[in-house]
């Protein structure tokens, strides 16, 4: 099966290990990748921020770069794949060639953990991770896509993982895009909030499989001198198996 | 919202906040949102989903035909003999109840709880005139006291201790009291007793006007509003336009749909149903209707769900934004998501801009909306109203802001000049590096290293791909 990468801003300039990461699970499991180079960003935070106009050039940009090649289009995150799977079919008027091509792109994104148990139905990659581990539920992955059981199937397979529950784990880790730079000093009350419960759950890793969520719990542990460990399921997945 | 349209600075309102105000907030948000869990789960989930969708599509029903319906109700209050007033906006709404006061030389006013008179801002009005308000609902009552406005819609007084509330007693009332909850709702019962019976005009607001029988609704928890409602010879009721239903049946779905999302009720405990004047009731019933900038979002497609809003508060409950910061941060009087989409359409973006930000689109308040009001699309509806403009307004947004927006996009959209910054990046901030993070970056995401640090760019994705696959033949490259 043949896929195309859809890495995303934050993956493509703050996780690039987390990418190549992702490339060696998939080849791993017979997956054939390719990277379409044109793509950029999808548009999300320019549509986000009030300016539509923008998004909706930079989404028939993305699509440019996505609409010759074939496969399902697999990305790291719940967020910018809500945005092109939920939103771009909604920005151009039905009976357009842009409407067209927007529904047939929403048709072929899948997130990562998604793309696994859904699609090619494989569960167990033969990792081990022997450690205490709660799993946040990013908003846009849980409640945008639908993404609920996924993470936790694949975690279940992991030999030796223990999964701990998280308090609150569908509550927001106040990234919200621009709203962690426009309110600052709330979005950090958040991101403690999380922090806390993220300790209380006496995890030793906590999942967080959306970028934009993973360097803010990342930082906010990072900030306190923390022993717990943030990392996207394909880091924890690429661990201790045979990737 | 009398004329005012100073900014709300979200932000600047959001600096200290009392750690003990948000602590309160959690706690009555908490506990209201686990008792909605439990008779949603008693109701079940799939007959809940159900019922949600009924209401939205009641609700949009009597907003696309409020014209008909408003008509209707007109012709059956009257007939009821009940007297009908309309109102452009707060200060004619307020005329019209001075109006009526003086005609019957009312010195003192008692009123149920409702939010809509602490839009128009009817207490400064009545007061401003000599006449002495007494708002009955124990929430509604200590905020009074304490000279705030409610923190929240359904529970005004959730940011206050009860021993805030007893400090607030002895000061104010200069009564002996614990802070006892029994103690201190005593005291409050006793005191609004005698106003009850003493008050020349009952004011309301009202939860629902059925049309086909001219029925005002208002549901309470205390019975307040069925002392304010009999007892003074005057009922003065001000109610939103958009506050309609077609009928009983709709009422129906909605009553069940609001308790359980207040309060985790199956029913609230009184449902007062007024229409008209009946004997032994008050002698005369005006109903105020209000407009103030309803018919305005009325014409907006996509923004005019907000109007369907039954004022339940869950939204505010689940809100993570709205748990850290607690209702005041907001500057208006609907707090919360509803307060974000509803106070900018009110006031204008120009003013409450800055609130359709306030929100990290978690997308919580519109799972939980008992009318499924698409919160987080009229949110990106409204920032697009700052940044863009619209048919309703021009852009708010400062020049640079624009221009910051027109560069990032110029560079985003080339896949040349988006490498190449990534590699700039990499060049410019390595001098900032503590090892992988990076304490304090430049303007403008000094504001996220004000709350954490932020990861420092490394690798090249792409430079990696490329090598990858030339030595090994892996994979392959798409390219247009």
């Amino acid at each position: 099966m043949k896929v195309q990468l859809f890495v995303t801003c934050l993956g493509e300039n703050l996780l690039p290990h987390m990418l190549q990461k992702m490339v060696g699970i998939l080849e791993r499991i017979g997956v054939t990748c390719e990277f379409p180079e044109n793509q950029t960003c999808c548009g999300q935070p320019f549509f986000n921020s009030g300016f539509q106009k923008k998004g909706r050039e930079m989404a028939l940009r993305w699509m440019k770069a996505f609409s010759g090649t074939e496969g399902h289009i697999v990305a790291p995150s719940g967020s910018c794949l809500m945005f092109v799977k939920h939103r771009y079919p909604l920005m151009f008027p039905e009976g357009t060639a842009e409407h067209q091509e927007a529904v047939r792109i929403a048709g072929r994104v899948c997130e990562f953990s998604q793309f696994l148990v859904k699609v090619l139905k494989v569960t167990d990659l033969g990792a081990s991770f022997p450690h205490r581990v709660a799993c946040h539920s990013p908003c846009h992955l849980t409640r945008g896509l639908g993404v609920r059981d996924e993470q936790r199937i694949l975690l279940n397979a992991v030999r030796g993982l223990d999964l701990v529950p998280l308090n609150e784990e569908e509550t927001c880790c106040g990234f919200g895009g621009i709203f962690s730079v426009a309110y600052p000093e709330v979005s950090m009350a958040m991101m403690e909030a999380k922090l806390r419960n993220i300790a209380a759950s006496t995890a030793e890793y906590v999942v967080v499989s959306e970028p934009g969520c993973l360097i803010n719990i990342r930082g906010g542990l990072q900030k306190m001198n923390s022993n717990v460990q943030a990392l996207h399921l394909i880091e924890l997945l690429a661990m201790g198996g045979a990737a | 919202m009398t004329g005012k349209t100073a900014r709300i600075d979200f932000r600047a309102n959001t600096r200290n906040v009392p750690p003990a105000m948000v602590a309160a907030t959690q706690k009555s948000a908490r506990t209201a949102l686990a008792k909605r869990a439990d008779v949603v789960r008693e109701f079940g989930e799939e007959q809940w989903q159900l019922l949600r969708k009924a209401g939205h599509d009641l609700r949009m029903h009597a907003l696309t035909h409020l014209d008909e319906y408003l008509a209707l109700l007109e012709e059956k209050v009257t007939a009821a003999g009940g007297q009908v007033h309309w109102a452009r906006n707060a200060e004619e709404a307020n005329r019209i109840v001075l109006d009526i006061a003086s005609r019957h030389g009312v010195r003192n006013v008692v009123k149920v709880k409702s939010m809509v008179t602490e839009e128009i801002e009817l207490n400064h009005a009545l007061e401003g005139r000599g006449i002495r308000v007494y708002e009955t609902d124990l929430g509604e009552f200590i905020v009074q006291l304490a000279g705030q406005r409610p923190s929240h819609i359904t529970a005004p007084a959730l940011h206050m201790t009860k021993e805030e509330i007893a400090d607030l007693f002895r000061e104010k009332l200069k009564v002996k009291t614990e802070p006892d909850p029994r103690q201190l709702t005593e005291i409050a019962r006793k005191l609004l007793r005698e106003e009850f019976l003493g008050a020349d005009m009952g004011i309301s607001g009202g939860n629902f006007l059925v049309a086909e029988t001219g029925t005002l609704i208002l549901v309470t928890n205390e019975g307040n509003g069925r002392m304010c409602t009999s007892l003074p010879p005057v009922h003065v009721a001000i109610v939103g336009i958009e506050k309609i239903l077609p009928d009983w049946d709709s009422a129906a779905v909605m009553l069940k749909l609001l308790a359980r999302s207040v309060s985790g009720s199956k029913i609230t405990a009184y449902n007062t149903f007024i229409t008209g004047v009946r004997e032994g009731g008050p002698r005369e019933f005006h109903l105020v209707l209000l407009d103030n900038g309803r018919t305005r979002i009325l014409r907006d497609e996509t923004a005019r769900e907000t109007l369907a809003c039954i004022r339940c508060g869950a939204c505010m409950n689940i809100c993570p934004v709205y748990n850290h910061v607690g209702g005041h941060a907001y500057g208006a009087v609907y707090p919360g998501p509803i307060g974000s989409i509803l106070t900018p359409q009110l006031l204008g973006t120009q003013a409450a801009g800055g609130l359709t930000f306030a929100s990290t689109l978690c997308g919580a308040c519109s799972e939980i909306c008992p009318v499924m009001i698409p919160i987080t699309e009229i949110l990106l509806h409204l920032r697009r109203r700052c940044m863009e403009g619209d048919e309703l307004e021009s852009s708010s947004a400062p020049a640079g802001i624009r221009a910051a927006a027109r560069a990032l996009q110029y560079v985003m959209g080339s896949p040349a000049l988006y490498r190449l910054a990534g590699r700039l990046g990499r060049t410019l901030l390595a001098p900032l590096r503590h090892g992988d993070w990076i304490h304090r970056m430049p303007a403008p995401l000094d504001r996220w290293t004000l709350s954490r640090p932020f990861p420092a760019p490394q690798g090249d994705f792409l430079g990696w791909w490329r090598t990858r696959t030339k030595n090994t033949g892996h994979g392959g490259t798409s390219h247009e």
